[in-house]
């Protein structure tokens, strides 16, 4: 099957996929984070009434404007490239995304409608309650409008709630709550919203940061790093909490992708995970070469992390692909096997229909649904085509956990010279202070590579590989509209970048 | 002049928040050009929709994707010389 396929236009398709999507990342979780903490802002001019903490409020709302304004739509995009580029996906799924889709559409149509336009025009206009209202209510709703497209990428990751129907090749809802309330959205939502918190109080930081090195706009600068820090400091915990369940949920429901997080080629009771260490890019399932340049673990802490349980066995990358009979694991090839009698049994059930042959029709149909669960098995050629990327998925999971941990330290420390009254001496953290918004976008990324490469080779789990999600297009009309994109979306970073810097050196009204 | 007309009402907050603009002003017109390109030029030159384009009947798109998953079964029936396993 993969020789019939084009892959230079699949990594092609799946090289502007990622360019949209990262570049939709960088607004996205500063506007999820940012609208709760100018709430808090808000919230505290009203309760004091004080002039600094209205200025300091509509200084960060203009920001947070600054980068609705450039977000707005880039979303769109990942649309019209799955109607484009991976129309097969796109037809087959689109029964269980309608909906969630709809729903955030018209949500964030009446949200933006109503509450941004009191949050922004309200100044004086409307009650000061009604505003701080409003206020809140973007913060509520820009979140809430975030849950459907996790609750849909959720889906993709572990596809409950849903059958095949083999006469419109369209997986259908069966259960609209199954489907939203999948435990992989849940732990997707809270990680991805707590995450973005905590991007939002990093961005506050640096500027932050900036003006004190600078010695502009101080009171508000420590003003508005107090609230920050402490919101970043409570936003790290619930990024631990919620990362832990989100690893949880990947050893229940993708193991390959924990293993290969890990770099875990061989199952282990007690296993531990990598605290220092550099995988070996060049290791292969089926190779003797040792999986890491050098690692230290820590022992124990990968097994508590996959099955809440120290001593409990952890299957590796060998285990999930060979099969170990011992504890239970079928193996890829079996899968394949399984994966390839749904796969003709499809095949015989289409001709059946044809030819208006009911029993032959119900026979293949009974055994297509024997075997439906390993569907996207029969589109592998070995075993070895289900293992990820594994040194890009450990890289990218190590690189998260490492930021993840310094974020809550950095808040700590600007916490605690706040406390002592000496922030504005700390130079050297506040020079360093001033790159946060940068290591928070990386650890965000780094995230999304992980979930999104780790489940390769997947589209849909077990499903439908990407090699079959694409469109029968050649490599050179993805790669006209992916560098399209590239001089589009520079021109639009730019444009936020000098915009953003403009209101940054102008600073808050002092009004 | 008190208005008491609660769309007018609205009518005016809207007004003068948009003639209030500062920064605003900028921002809507470059929303307004990214949208123009994304629909006037990427959506109608570049992305169209690729089963939409190419078949009138949503059978016509259900049968082509069951082809496609189903084009490694044809291609091993026709390997084996006709014979499905």
């Amino acid at each position: 099957m993969i020789e019939n396929i084009d892959l230079s236009m699949v990594n092609w398709a799946r090289a502007q996929f990622a360019l949209t999507a990262l570049y939709h990342w960088i607004f996205v979780p500063l506007t999820l984070g940012i609208t709760w903490i100018i709430a808090f802002y808000h919230t505290i001019y009203v309760k004091t009434g004080s002039e600094e903490w209205k200025n300091l409020t509509r200084f960060w709302m203009k920001l947070f404007a600054i980068n609705f304004a450039i977000g707005v739509a880039t979303g769109i995009i990942l649309e019209f490239e799955f109607g484009t580029n991976w129309s097969n996906y796109s037809w087959m799924v689109g029964d269980i995304f309608g909906a969630p889709l709809a729903i955030e559409g018209i949500f964030a149509f009446f949200l933006e409608a109503t509450f941004f336009a009191v949050m922004f025009f309200g100044w004086n206009r409307v009650s000061k309650k009604f505003h701080l209202f409003s206020t809140w209510m973007v913060a509520v709703g820009s979140n809430l409008s975030g849950v459907w497209i996790l609750v849909a990428n959720a889906w993709m990751q572990h596809p409950v709630g849903q059958a095949f129907n083999p006469n419109t090749a369209r997986f259908e809802m069966q259960n609209f709550s199954e489907v939203v309330f999948n435990p992989v959205a849940v732990s997707k939502f809270t990680h991805t919203t707590s995450a973005s918190m905590l991007f939002a109080a990093l961005f506050i930081l640096s500027i932050s940061s900036f003006y004190l090195l600078k010695g502009r706009h101080v009171k508000m600068a420590k003003q508005s790093i107090l609230v920050a820090a402490v919101f970043g400091l409570l936003a790290s915990g619930f990024v631990a909490f919620s990362g832990d369940e989100a690893a949880y949920e990947d050893a229940q429901n993708q193991p390959m992708k924990l293993a290969a997080f890990e770099g875990l080629y061989k199952g282990e009771t007690n296993a531990g995970i990598v605290a220092f260490g550099m995988i070996n890019p060049a290791k292969k399932v089926d190779d003797d070469k040792d999986a890491f340049i050098f690692s230290i673990k820590v022992p124990g802490i990968l097994s508590i992390l996959a099955n809440r349980s120290p001593g409990s066995f952890v299957p590796g990358i060998e285990d999930l692909v060979y099969g170990n009979a011992e504890r239970g694991i079928m193996g890829a090839q079996q899968k394949i096997e399984k994966g390839k009698i749904a796969l003709t049994q499809l095949d015989a059930y289409k001709k059946a229909k044809k030819a208006d042959n009911q029993v032959a029709a119900t026979a293949a149909l009974t055994l297509f649904n024997a075997h439906k669960d390993y569907l996207g098995y029969g589109f592998l050629e070995k075993p070895e085509d289900a293992v990820p990327p594994v040194a890009m998925s450990f890289n990218a999971f190590h690189i998260m956990v490492v930021l993840g941990s310094l974020f809550p330290l950095v808040f700590l420390a600007y916490l605690y010279f706040s406390y002592k009254g000496t922030l504005e001496k700390q130079r050297l953290l506040l020079g360093g202070g001033t790159i946060l918004f940068f290591l928070g976008l990386i650890a965000h990324w780094a995230g999304w590579i992980l979930a999104e490469v780790g489940r390769q080779p997947w589209a849909i789990q077990d499903l439908l590989p990407v090699t079959i999600a694409r469109s029968n297009l050649t490599a050179g009309t993805v790669q006209t509209s992916f560098f399209m994109f590239l001089a589009l979306f520079t021109v639009l970073l730019i444009a936020e970048i000098s915009i953003m810097l403009k209101q940054i050196s102008i600073g808050p009204e002092e009004n | 002049m008190q208005q008491t007309n609660p769309f007018q009402k609205i009518y005016r907050f809207y007004m003068d928040g948009f003639r209030r603009m500062t920064v605003g002003r900028s921002l809507w017109k470059i929303i307004c050009i990214k949208l123009l390109i994304m629909f006037g030029v990427l959506k109608l030159f570049f992305f169209q929709d690729f089963l939409g384009t190419r078949f009138h009947t949503d059978e016509q798109r259900a049968n082509y994707v069951l082809s496609e998953l189903t084009r490694s079964v044809q291609a091993d029936i026709s390997t084996k010389g006709g014979k499905q396993e």
